[in-house]
């Protein structure tokens, strides 16, 4: 209950604050809540000791359905397009979770990687889809309405803080319940669960397909924001992005993810605009500070031990 | 009283070591089954075969009359079949009350990504269970601090979680001081007692075995020599020669 009071406080309070920032911080929020949320499926994942890197297939998965929603079917509901990216994402990871919850430490990474690269070539060579450019969609709407021009860019913001918090709290429910606890144990010993009469393969499975969900909702939020889907949504680079915000995030906070999320935007956003060509070596220092210093993430400053 | 296990024929190799040879035996209701050998004699390779560990090459295992030889370890367990291991397995980086939650989570049904784990049912199952085994005290620490005895105990507590009617014991004392043994026999026996539970133990203490045991089964070279009583397979010439090690009397 404490969760979700701070939960919906902490919403209620960017969602106030919102209206006042600076439109480059409302956008620079919306990216790094809605990269978040694929952050947060992969933090999923990690609990069980398993690192996907390719969760950008499910991303792009996401993406690409809201902006094809929009185009062809005129579906142009800002809430409605982002769980229909989440819905598509998992619908795509349905057949190959059974697959992946069979995979452990570097192949499970490299499998997920291997899947996400077929996608970045399926689309990049589709030209129905724009091909390498990819292609633009309009602007959503919310609830029938239009979004006028001035409180476009906060609607955006609104709707993806307001799903971000949703799906925060939705794991921190899921990490607390007897089936997160299990995922903990998967990462300890998979061999002992099995002997309690847990199914190891599918609770991997289960959290693969709730990670897909996550990233594609994340995924449809971004291209919203954008307004333009591309193939790299799918390539490697992105996927390690979001394995880059799990790692500073650690497993064990929700709120960490998020943080740490917004952490690489801040990074990313001054860095290229102050040192275009070398702010990746940025970010590359500043991981292996949080290694260093942090092994277990920026959640560890205030969770101090794991499964709490 | 029924018969809850029953080995036809089994047999295993592991290439050219013969772990087990036409092993038969029927495990009636509420025993309390000492299986005693050597080390390599085929008392592990045994109780693995029955958790689905192992797969026999040959021979079938019934649990209650059902043939549970094809399933896995997990069908295996759901049906009613716990074990601890010669080696705790447990959850090392989760405290003592988390192992047991885990236990009780891996009974929960596939709506349990919203149950909270520590729900105040499961808290209360794991708890009288921890009071049972007298763990309670340890209930907050975490596994990597605790003794061997308590992590043996812990082991087989959690095992208990599903409530089964077969439960499988491999060495519940070994790497146990030997001043822990007994008192750690007396209260794993204790907190048995109250279950219809059927319990078969590996152990190579013949004065716990002597103790605690309604059955003795011996093993040799992977076939079982003596099947009886305590007092009568122990007294045994074959188990005097190949598991005691003591000289045969006349």
């Amino acid at each position: 209950m404490r969760t979700w009071v701070l939960g919906v406080t902490f919403a209620g309070a960017l969602l106030l604050g919102g209206w006042f920032l600076p439109k480059w911080l409302t956008f620079l929020i919306t990216m790094a809540a809605a990269n978040g949320m694929v952050s947060l499926g992969i933090v999923m994942l990690m609990r069980g000791g398993v690192v996907p890197f390719g969760q950008g297939m499910v991303f792009a998965v996401g993406g690409y359905t809201a902006a094809l929603a929009f185009n062809r079917f005129a579906f142009s509901d800002a809430m409605g397009l982002a769980l229909t990216g989440g819905v598509a994402a998992t619908l795509v990871a349905v057949p190959v979770a059974p697959l992946l919850a069979r995979y452990r430490g570097i192949f499970f990474a490299m499998l997920t990687l291997a899947l996400s690269m077929v996608v970045y070539g399926l689309l990049t060579k589709t030209t129905a889809l724009g091909g390498s450019d990819g292609f633009n969609m309009g602007r959503p709407t919310l609830m029938g309405m239009k979004l006028p021009d001035a409180h476009a860019g906060y609607v955006l913001y609104a709707v993806t803080v307001a799903l971000a918090t949703l799906l925060a709290l939705a794991a921190r429910a899921h990490f607390d319940s007897s089936r997160g606890l299990l995922t903990l144990a998967v990462r300890d010993n998979e061999l002992r669960v099995e002997y309690l009469g847990g199914s190891v393969r599918r609770a991997m499975a289960a959290n693969y397909l709730l990670a897909a969900f996550a990233a594609g909702t994340g995924g449809a939020l971004v291209v919203m924001s954008l307004g333009h889907v591309d193939p790299n949504f799918s390539y490697w680079t992105t996927s390690g992005e979001f394995v880059f915000v799990a790692i500073l995030a650690g497993w064990q906070s929700v709120l960490a993810v998020f943080l740490a999320s917004t952490v690489l935007e801040v990074v990313r956003s001054f860095s290229s605009a102050y040192f275009p060509n070398t702010w990746q070596l940025a970010l590359g220092l500043f991981l292996l500070f949080v290694i260093r210093f942090l092994p277990r993430g920026l959640g560890s400053l205030w969770i101090r031990r794991s499964g709490q | 009283m029924s018969v809850v296990l029953s080995a036809r024929g089994l047999g295993k190799s592991f290439g050219a070591v013969v772990a087990a040879t036409d092993i038969g035996i029927d495990i009636l209701t509420g025993e309390r089954v000492s299986l005693v050998g050597s080390n390599g004699a085929g008392k592990t390779t045994f109780v693995n075969m029955i958790t689905g560990y192992l797969k026999p090459d040959c021979g079938r295992i019934l649990l209650a009359g059902q043939d549970i030889t094809p399933l896995t370890p997990r069908a295996i367990t759901r049906l009613g079949v716990a074990r601890s291991f010669q080696i705790p397995q447990l959850f090392s980086e989760l405290t003592v009350l988390e192992n047991m939650l885990v236990s009780v989570a891996c009974q929960d049904d596939q709506w349990s990504f919203v149950r909270p784990a520590r729900s105040t049912s499961a808290v209360v199952r794991a708890d009288a269970l921890l009071e049972r085994f007298r763990l309670d005290e340890h209930r907050a620490r975490r596994v990597a601090e605790l003794p061997g005895g308590v992590r043996k105990l812990l082991d087989i507590a959690m095992a208990l979680t599903g409530r089964p009617r077969l439960l499988l014991l491999d060495e519940p004392t070994s790497g146990v001081s030997a001043e822990e043994k007994f008192p750690i026999m007396d209260t794993l026996m204790t907190a048995l007692d109250g279950d219809a539970l059927t319990v078969l133990f590996v152990e190579h203490d013949m004065d716990i075995v002597q103790r605690h045991a309604t059955r003795v089964v011996a093993f040799a070279s992977g076939r079982i020599i003596a099947d009886g009583p305590p007092t009568q397979a122990l007294a045994d010439a074959d188990v005097r020669r190949y598991v005691t090690g003591e000289p045969a009397e006349g």
